[in-house]
């Protein structure tokens, strides 16, 4: 069962879960908490069909960022600036996603579930890599955006852990009072860590439906978003330790899409794997995970 | 001598109450001056006004001659003055190099340039003759050390004039002279020192200067080398103050209250109580004496049946009461006094008189079928209020308009209401004035004359060698030495707090 050819398929499954999980560890890392992140892959897998369907595959993927990131920037604002319940916020964002996005697609398709087809960015071989026997599957005729992700996930380690804006980030959700008394504007980071995290879940996204499935479809999502949030957890707040776990997700959903037919076991148990990991990843887990000490809670000055 | 600091007329209003008025003070350049005052009299509001954080109504501040207006924290550090909070501004999580540098970290393009941090920071340590590992997570470091972290963390802002609010309420008597060798060594090197703190002792040995502030007032400036301890307290509080407590002898009765080996897992693999053993009689206060974090809290814990997950025996009056709910262990005749009463002893947003029958509230005498018989639980309250003297408007108030006193007092005649014989009180004076403090060792002391058996856990070094009958010091989940009172000097049980014996081979 170990093919190289299904490596290659958990890579393609796993990518946009890794997109967005790294987009998670960055709000999270600065105190807030983003159960938005579905939604916003929502309304990227949706204007991506938009600016592909009209523009290319460039203005698709920056469309589904921009919108990623204006949901992300709602989000700000209601918990950062008025303190709003983090998952209160998400959720209600969540379900926005969802009617705004069947609501636009019959305004601008005609159709309220599915887009207009549309096309991606075309293939590359990775150089070097496709050239060694048992990983050639793996890097030859892939998504652009497969390479950005896996790049990501080094520069992401770099920016949180070498920079200044990585310090600071950290810093504000660790301990947002001390950063504040050291001048560090805390509502600036939070603000970035969750438009980033926006950013981020709209490129995944795009990714879904330029490169995946070629089409907007709704519900193309299938709940990624929150399995993103677990691969983050798993991977214990750190771009490294997301990229594991996000490998692991996407290795249980090409099993899941391929242990279908014929098989003793009805194919609905086996489309459960990667939910039940993610249960039992944020169940069993996240006692030895560490959180960052601040998260999830709303920082305000004058109760500091 | 150049001033480094003036305060003319500063006057801070917050709704009710005046919390600094017309405050005048003058702070020589290169002095260590300590302001002084009980608590709520105005040190802390006037040295976050010095630090940028609050903005005063009225008055005038000058920096080094100059007239400023200091209007955010970063003001503040442009002036060079740095604030050394009580509550240290640090994370846990972070190295002590990331905590001293962030916010004013140096850069190379995007990045920290560590190495020119390091070097800055070694060069400061130098310097001062501190000794501190960069590299060591903050969480792992002793809280002497954390603090020595925050002064760094000032100095490497280039601050000339630091402020200290409160910085030996959490050492222990080693640390304590440790810090002042470093400011000694700051004062040499030409720094001005503020230096909040209402320990006497400690004020009268470290400052060149003091300034007692009484109810937002600035009642005087005086030197330290021409005052006497009763003096400046009788300045501080206003009138004569009695220092020593008078300590009837008791009688000591049974045992009421033992624990036998108890041992409770704590984070990381590390216990955080290991083969705790002790016994307090009746007609007995026994001390816990410790640095923070080293099981008291855990230990209180057990006790009133917080948590459970412990191995030993705990026995109240003879009878176990391991697996017994909190509510049975207090049937059973114990009475808390916890530690954080924000948190733990209090509904901040219920009143006076539901706080007051709070956990008791199922007794047959606050009931009336169903109901409370609110009738009932008003005149219980009420008959606190007059035998305890808490200051209120109404019993219907909510008791988070109280003062801290007044809050503790409420309580104070909750617990001992209920005639427990067993009286487990941690950090019962933590925050309280002078006057509330001794109305609440004096409830405790005649608690022990009646025969009542007292666990007394406190921060406070001075309350139990005063209170106690017998100490037992605590260090990292064992009690490592007990004795009584007038066995050993403050040096000796420095010693033990810090583990210090441990290195040295010496046995408990």
């Amino acid at each position: 069962m170990l093919t190289a050819e299904l490596l290659a398929s958990s890579l393609r499954m796993a990518v946009p879960i890794l997109l967005t999980a790294i987009g998670a560890v960055y709000t999270e890392r600065s105190g807030i908490v983003n159960i938005g992140l579905e939604g916003m892959m929502i309304v990227g897998s949706f204007w991506a069909s938009v600016g592909a369907y009209f523009y290319g595959p460039f203005v698709g993927i920056l469309f589904a960022m921009l919108a990623g990131a204006f949901l992300a920037l709602i989000h700000s604002v209601t918990t950062v600036t008025f303190g709003v319940n983090q998952v209160v916020s998400g959720v209600a964002l969540n379900i926005l996603a969802y009617g705004a996005s069947r609501f636009l697609s019959l305004v601008i398709f005609g159709k309220a579930t599915t887009s207009h087809h549309v096309s991606g960015f075309s293939p590359i071989d990775v150089p070097i890599l496709s050239d060694i026997p048992f990983l050639k599957l793996l890097f030859t005729d892939i998504s652009p955006i497969v390479i950005t992700a896996l790049i990501l996930v080094p520069i992401s380690k770099y920016i949180i852990d070498n920079t200044v804006f990585g310090l600071r980030l950290r810093a504000v959700g660790e301990n947002p009072l001390a950063a504040d008394t050291l001048g560090i504007n805390v509502f600036a980071m939070r603000y970035a860590g969750v438009i980033i995290s926006g950013m981020l879940a709209g490129m995944a996204g795009a990714y879904l439906t330029m490169e995946h499935t070629g089409m907007y479809v709704e519900g193309m999502t299938q709940g990624k978003g929150y399995i993103a949030m677990a691969a983050m957890i798993f991977g214990n707040w750190t771009p490294t330790g997301t990229l594991w776990a996000s490998l692991l997700f996407g290795f249980a959903e090409a099993l899941s899409l391929r242990a279908g037919e014929g098989s003793i076991i009805p194919y609905q148990f086996i489309k459960m794997i990667p939910y039940l990991l993610t249960l039992a990843v944020l169940t069993g887990i996240v006692k030895k995970a560490t959180p960052p000490a601040a998260s999830g809670e709303p920082y305000d000055r004058s109760i500091g | 001598m150049e001033e480094a600091v003036v305060l003319k007329n500063i006057t801070k209003r917050f709704p009710g109450i005046v919390a600094n008025d017309r405050v005048n003070l003058q702070i020589q350049k290169g002095e260590i001056h300590a302001i002084v005052g009980e608590n709520g009299a105005g040190k802390s509001t006037l040295m976050k006004i010095l630090a940028g954080l609050y903005q005063p109504d009225e008055g005038e501040i000058y920096i080094f001659g100059k007239k400023e207006k200091i209007a955010s924290p970063n003001k503040a550090i442009e002036l060079k003055i740095g604030m050394v909070h009580q509550h240290f501004m640090l994370i846990d999580r972070f190295t002590v190099l990331e905590n001293i540098i962030l916010g004013a970290e140096k850069k190379k393009g995007i990045a920290i340039d560590k190495k020119t941090c390091r070097q800055t920071i070694k060069k400061l340590l130098d310097l001062y003759n501190f000794n501190l590992d960069l590299d060591a997570k903050l969480e792992d470091i002793s809280v002497g050390h954390a603090q020595r972290v925050e002064i760094i963390k000032v100095l490497y802002r280039g601050a000339d004039i630091l402020v200290l609010d409160e910085p030996t309420a959490v050492l222990a008597p080693q640390e304590v002279d440790e810090l002042f060798v470093n400011l000694r060594r700051l004062k040499e090197e030409g720094k001005t020192i503020i230096f909040i703190s209402h320990k006497l002792d400690e004020v009268l040995n470290i400052a060149d200067n003091i300034t007692v502030l009484r109810r937002g007032k600035a009642v005087g400036t005086v030197s330290a080398d021409s005052v006497t301890k009763e003096e400046l307290a009788k300045m501080m509080v206003g009138k004569p103050v009695l220092m020593k407590l008078d300590k009837a002898a008791a009688e000591k009765s049974d045992v009421k209250l033992s624990l036998h080996n108890i041992v409770m897992k704590g984070n990381g693999g590390k216990n955080s109580l290991n083969g705790v053993s002790l016994e307090v009689c009746g007609g007995e206060i026994y001390g816990i004496v410790g640095v923070e974090g080293n099981g008291q809290k855990e230990l209180a814990e057990a006790v009133i049946g917080l948590r459970q997950d412990y191995q030993g025996d705990i026995k109240v009056c003879g009878k176990p009461i391991h697996g017994l709910s909190i509510k049975q262990i207090r049937d059973s005749g114990v009475a808390f006094i916890p530690e954080d009463r924000h948190r733990q002893g209090l509904v901040l947003p219920m009143k006076v008189w539901e706080n007051s029958i709070l956990g008791f509230h199922r007794k047959d005498k606050f009931k009336k079928g169903m109901f409370i018989n609110i009738k009932k639980a008003e005149e219980f309250t009420l008959n606190n209020v007059k035998e305890f003297s808490i200051m209120i408007s109404s019993i219907h108030q909510e008791i988070e308009g109280l003062s801290g006193g007044n809050q503790q007092k409420v309580i104070l005649s909750r617990e001992l209401s209920q005639e427990p014989e067993v009286i487990l009180a941690a950090q019962p004076t933590r925050g309280l004035d002078i006057g509330a403090m001794e109305f609440v060792h004096r409830q405790l002391l005649q608690k022990r004359q009646e025969g009542k058996a007292i666990l007394l856990i406190s921060a406070d070094l001075e309350e139990v060698l005063s209170l106690s009958d017998r100490i037992g010091v605590i260090f990292d989940g064992e009690i490592v030495a007990e004795f009584a009172p007038e066995e050993k000097t403050l040096e000796d049980i420095g010693v033990y707090m810090l583990g210090a014996h441990r290195k040295a081979g010496e046995s408990a």
